[in-house]
């Protein structure tokens, strides 16, 4: 009970923020609950299964080109856009997980880096469709999904909160359903799950798959929002974030990427205001936060206060 | 027979770890498998619960080949296994170790009588709560045993369950595993010869892969074969 209080506490939270923040900040929320659905698919992968990819930019990219190669090309509305960039996810971390789950561990970082990689390329190679680094905008006339027009900054916000809630909702759900349980179980100890008879590859493949479409629909949805899609959501640099929040908020908690990307985003955005090192001000910030809590800020929140925080 | 296998055989790089290996294991029965450091013990139940894959020959379970079937699979059928060296999920709840076992055949409320019986019988009930790495030695080995009563096996292997226990947890043990074999069939890979002769109905020697002997408890004990092969006679029963 505990827990859904504070689950559907935050949510109301974020819903009340729309009504008083500056627009300023309004915009940065938006565009951090994207992102942070972004790392909550993450966090299904490395911090509940253990699984360690360093190529999930391949799915926010495939979730985002999806939609918006499908706008662009095929001119689809936003809905069946957005249902496109959800299957192209699916579609990409099913074929990558039925190849890189074969390999574990180093072998299964560098797996996904380079496929991850080899997306991106794809993306410069097909420049004639994708505009490559330069990208392409998405106008403002197919931004409208069921009457509802995403470029403004109201709607905006409220389209990011229902996919950060849903996204949210479903973490919770499944990490406290059997199925979630395995896959911790799997992270802690691989071998004694086999032998306790579960099917550790179907598992594996199943989270592989949902944390990929997961990314895919922030990917679209981020596309769709923000209205500009381009190469550099596809470069290694979107590998690393999901890492990185998910790190900073705390692995294995469902509040963490969200906690961790909100952190993150504020920390360049105040800093870069004092310095134009602003990076080295974000570094030393990260390096303390790994010595003092190693198991990120709701990871110390569940060592500390809440033992059971899912 | 619930379990059978026949030419049964591994080789490691030229290494014969197991060789044609023909052996049968009533329904019921409480089964040792014993003999000298090397002979193949692990290896031989590693191949019938599916953690090695056999060079050759052929293993059945209750009538079905499952010779080609995966280790997971094999434990759906009714195996469970516990590990030689304790391989428990230290950093969860012994409750959620008992409960990941019982989940994989049970659902809803009937997880969580099937967790509380299972912890009963090994008598860890009170610790329910600890985290399973938290655990001293002995109970880590209980909470294995209870991990397989909670899958309500039909072939319960336990390999070298006793290791590293204190005389007075393995008299419990002896009680426990008797208890059990009320249900279910029992193979235990077992070094400890007090444990083996109190326990077993039947015992298997397994000598440089091959099966040495098979017998009573009174019968391998008076085996001069069995005795050649421990080098100045078995172990007593007195000493371990």
């Amino acid at each position: 009970m505990r827990i859904y209080a504070l689950h559907v506490g935050l949510l109301a939270l974020l819903l009340a923020l729309h009504f008083v923040l500056p627009a300023y900040h309004h915009g940065n929320l938006a565009r951090v609950m994207v992102l942070a659905s972004y790392a909550m698919g993450y966090n299904l992968m490395f911090g509940y299964t253990g699984l360690l990819s360093l190529g999930h930019a391949l799915f926010f990219a495939a979730g985002m080109y999806g939609m918006g190669l499908g706008v662009q090309h095929l001119g689809l509305s936003a809905a069946p856009a957005l249902i496109l960039g959800l299957g192209a996810g699916a579609l990409v971390s099913g074929v990558l997980a039925a190849l890189a789950l074969r390999t574990a561990g180093v072998a299964f970082m560098i797996v996904t880096l380079m496929f991850a990689q080899a997306g991106y390329l794809t993306v410069l190679y097909f420049g004639a469709l994708t505009r490559g680094d330069e990208g392409f905008v998405i106008q403002q006339a197919d931004r409208m999904l069921w009457g509802i027009d995403l470029s403004l900054e109201g709607n905006r916000y409220l389209a990011a909160l229902t996919l950060f809630g849903t996204c949210l909702m479903l973490c919770l759900w499944l990490v406290r359903a059997p199925f979630g349980r395995v896959l911790v179980a799997i992270r802690e100890n691989e071998e004694r799950v086999r032998m306790l008879g579960y099917d550790v590859f179907a598992h594996k493949f199943a989270v592989m798959v949902m944390s990929g479409t997961m990314a895919a629909a922030a990917g679209a949805a981020y596309g769709l929002l923000f209205g500009y899609v381009g190469a550099s959501f596809a470069s290694v640099q979107y590998s690393i974030f999901p890492l990185l929040w998910v790190l900073l908020g705390g692995a294995g908690t469902v509040l963490g990427p969200f906690i961790g990307t909100l952190f993150m985003f504020y920390l360049i955005d105040l800093s870069s205001g004092v310095t134009t090192a602003y990076m080295l001000i974000a570094g030393v910030a990260l390096v303390l936060l790994t010595l003092f809590a190693p198991q990120g800020l709701m990871g110390e929140v569940r060592r500390r206060v809440w033992r059971g925080l899912p | 027979m619930l379990l059978s296998t026949r030419g049964l055989s591994k080789n490691f790089a030229g290494l014969r770890a197991v060789e044609d290996v023909d052996f049968d294991l009533p329904k019921g029965e409480i089964r040792a498998l014993i003999g000298p450091n090397g002979a193949g013990k692990t290896t031989l139940v590693g191949m019938i619960s599916g953690r090695i894959a056999p060079t050759a020959g052929r293993v059945s379970f209750d009538g079905q080949d499952i010779t080609a079937l995966p280790a997971h699979q094999r434990m759906r059928l009714g195996m469970a296994y516990t590990f030689q060296i304790t391989s428990v999920f230290g950093r969860l709840p012994v409750r959620e170790n008992v409960a990941l076992a019982a989940r994989r055949h049970l659902r809803g409320t009937a997880v969580e009588a099937a967790v509380e019986s299972a912890l009963a019988r090994v008598g860890l009930s009170d610790r329910a709560s600890q985290e399973a790495g938290d655990l001293a030695y002995g109970h880590q080995r209980l909470l294995e045993i209870a991990m397989g009563l909670a899958q309500s096996p039909r072939l319960l292997i336990l390999d070298e369950p006793t290791q590293g226990l204190a005389e007075g947890e393995i008299d419990s043990f002896l009680h426990l595993i008797r208890e059990v074999a009320q249900e279910a069939t029992i193979l235990l890979i077992e070094h400890n010869m007090r444990v083996v002769m109190d326990l077993a109905h039947r015992i298997t020697v397994l000598n440089f892969g091959q099966v040495l002997a098979e017998g009573t408890p009174a019968e391998i004990h008076a085996n001069p074969a069995v005795q050649a092969a421990y080098l100045g006679g078995l172990p007593d029963a007195a000493t371990g």
